[in-house]
């Protein structure tokens, strides 16, 4: 798998908000790659810099305050953050797409679902109002709305949650992206209606090739979607691995702590698991982070060297990276 | 959001009932009946100014009978005003200066108002700062004297007078549309449609504008309104077209003889009150009709 050109592929990338409080560095050295047809989780708490590494990818990070410093993000070979405005309107919603979070606001009230979906296909591949609406027929057929042709006259507020984000999920796909980035796309809606969208995305993915960046804060979403996981902290990535690697054997202990905070339906738990356990703390103001590993005042197993310095990746493993000093040189667990 | 499906209860999925916003807009203003009122009366005094004077046939400045004939008197409705000129005929053509006045100030109003609005709510920074400044530099100057110098520096001409009323009352407009615009611009249909590759002009007249209309159209309406009882200001200054007649106009002229003959200062007096209100309550009914809180009841 490894052998395959990767299709996005991001390095070194730093993003910097001023803020009243001083600079805060919101993503320090992100580095992702991602190949055809497969799905890579990114996991952390709230404003660990998730989705605005998904922003950075389609450069809509707010600027100002915001500003990308360093780094690339290379799609095909190409580096998107050396492309030209005018070029990034043709990348976005055609070869690079995004879902999000809430699918009650993230249609607009006073068009018709049809007209919306229609909107990327005319903006992108010049095709008439009357065929970029059989266009719209079609991608509803495909994410399993029933009466499409009835259905792609109706306005959002017809609708439900979950058929929103089912016609998101359509607008999203409708140029047939080569990368498809979800942003926590399940997380407003319930349980049984988060397995349809998944179930959804996959069979969708199988059929066109549609690479997938799934975001989330849930562990068991991304246990079932996604080949890799990268689990963020602070703006940076603290750990790598194949999703089960991580799921049977987290090594830096913010994975740890957020795999034990999974509610397990064991019929019998082992008296350890009997109560959730959380990790004590909040993620730091980004604004204030020393030069120490930044999940160290949260971490039970933290050192001196830990809050003098920041530990780099480590090698853990066959195509797996830790940020930890407990994997360094020095401390082999 | 909580917005309730309009489900009839017990009925199936099969059988949602659906409105077309149209109807359910028409619907909603129908129920209030003050605001049918007031769109009669409106279209009754467009369809006088409209078609009457094709029936009157007779010129509004031409001396027809004696001087200060009272109402009902010799035939005429409305009576005759200090020159013997016919009141009737007057009102009629008075009608067609105000409302064309009135609708063309506040269609600039809008124009100027929702560009500088826009463009300070969508892009904010140092755009919204240098409008902003300049809006509030027109706010501080009394629009009534601005108006009044505008149309004295240039010639008093209906154009001229459309164009001052609506260089200083857009700044409501201004203001309204750039709180719309701030508001709309963070929601996040705004960040889909730029993450499906729209350019920033397309994300404000197609994505964001349609959002803001409905506060805007309902000011629109008021500002018809306002602007109608700035030209009768003007006019009954002097300060317009002598050359055309309007009711303010009228009221200026006859404003000597107010106690020997009242009804030709109140006739035109009234047409403008009868106006003014008729307009306030069709934007009254506007927003009832816009008012999404309104139509769950």
């Amino acid at each position: 798998m490894n052998a395959a050109a990767p299709l996005l592929e991001v390095e070194g990338l730093e993003v910097e908000f001023s803020t009243r409080q001083g600079t805060a560095r919101v993503l320090d050295g992100v580095a992702l790659s991602l190949e055809p047809g497969r799905t890579l989780g990114i996991v952390g708490e709230s404003g660990c810099g998730k989705s605005m590494t998904a922003l950075s990818i389609m450069r809509l990070v707010p600027e100002p305050p915001g500003r990308i410093g360093a780094g690339a993000v290379r799609l095909n070979g190409e580096d998107l953050l050396q492309a030209s405005e005018k070029r990034m309107r043709e990348v976005r919603g055609k070869d690079i797409s995004m879902i999000f979070q809430e699918p009650m606001t993230s249609l607009n009230p006073v068009y018709s679902i049809g007209d919306q979906i229609a909107e990327t296909v005319r903006l992108h591949e010049g095709l008439s109002r009357r065929e970029s609406l059989e266009w719209a027929i079609e991608m509803l057929k495909a994410v399993h709305i029933p009466a499409a042709e009835r259905r792609v006259r109706e306005f959002p507020h017809q609708m439900s949650g979950g058929m929103r984000q089912r016609v998101m999920i359509a607008m999203a796909l409708a140029c047939r992206p080569s990368v498809l980035i979800a942003d926590e796309p399940t997380t407003a809606l319930d349980v049984t209606v988060q397995a349809q969208v998944f179930d959804l995305l996959k069979e969708l993915q199988e059929k066109t090739g549609t690479a997938i960046v799934l975001i989330s804060h849930d562990m068991g979403a991304i246990a079932e979607m996604a080949d890799r996981v990268m689990v963020m902290y602070a703006g940076r990535i603290v750990e790598e691995a194949a999703t089960e690697e991580i799921l049977e054997s987290p090594r830096h202990p913010y994975t740890r702590g957020l795999i034990a905070c999974v509610p397990h339906m064991e019929e019998k738990p082992p008296p350890e698991r009997a109560a959730l356990t959380e990790i004590p703390g909040v993620v730091p103001a980004l604004t204030d982070i020393g030069a120490g590993c930044a999940f160290a005042p949260r971490c039970a197993r933290a050192t001196d060297l830990c809050r003098r310095a920041a530990p780099p990746s480590f090698e853990t493993g066959e195509d797996r990276r830790t940020a930890c000093w407990l994997y360094g040189e020095a401390g082999a667990a | 959001m909580t917005e309730p499906r309009k489900t009839a209860p017990g009925s199936g999925p099969g059988t949602v009932r659906i409105e077309r916003p149209a109807v359910e807009f028409l619907r909603m203003y129908a129920r209030n009946w003050a605001a049918v009122a007031g769109f009669l009366v409106f279209s009754t005094i467009v369809f006088a100014a409209l078609f009457a004077p094709l029936i009157l046939a007779v010129d509004p400045f031409e001396m027809v009978w004696m001087p200060f004939t009272p109402p009902g008197q010799d035939g005429y409705v409305f009576g005759t005003d200090n020159l013997g000129r016919d009141m009737l005929t007057a009102i009629v053509y008075g009608a067609r200066a105000t409302l064309v006045v009135g609708a063309s100030a506040a269609a600039l109003t809008i124009v100027i108002g929702l560009t500088i609005g826009s463009l300070a709510g969508y892009y904010r920074g140092w755009v919204d700062e240098v409008l902003m400044r300049i809006t509030e530099f027109f706010q501080v100057l009394p629009p009534l004297l601005l108006a009044m110098v505008l149309v004295a520096l240039f010639s008093p001409t209906l154009p001229t007078v459309a164009i001052a009323i609506g260089v200083v009352t857009w700044t409501g407009v201004a203001r309204l549309a750039r709180a719309e615009f701030m508001r709309i611009r963070e929601l996040e249909f705004v960040k889909a449609a730029r993450s499906i590759g729209s350019r920033d002009r397309r994300i404000i007249w197609r994505v964001i504008l349609p959002n803001a209309l409905p506060p805007l159209i309902v000011n629109a309406a008021l500002t018809v309104g306002i602007a109608i009882l700035f030209e009768a200001a003007l006019s009954f200054l002097g300060l317009s077209d002598p050359n055309v007649m309007s009711w303010g106009k009228l009221i200026g002229d006859n404003r000597d003889y107010l106690l020997d003959a009242p009804w030709t200062v109140t006739i035109p007096g009234v047409a403008i009150f009868l106006t003014v209100l008729a307009v306030s309550l069709i934007g009254d009914g506007l927003n009832d009709a816009f008012n999404p809180r309104l139509r769950e009841r």
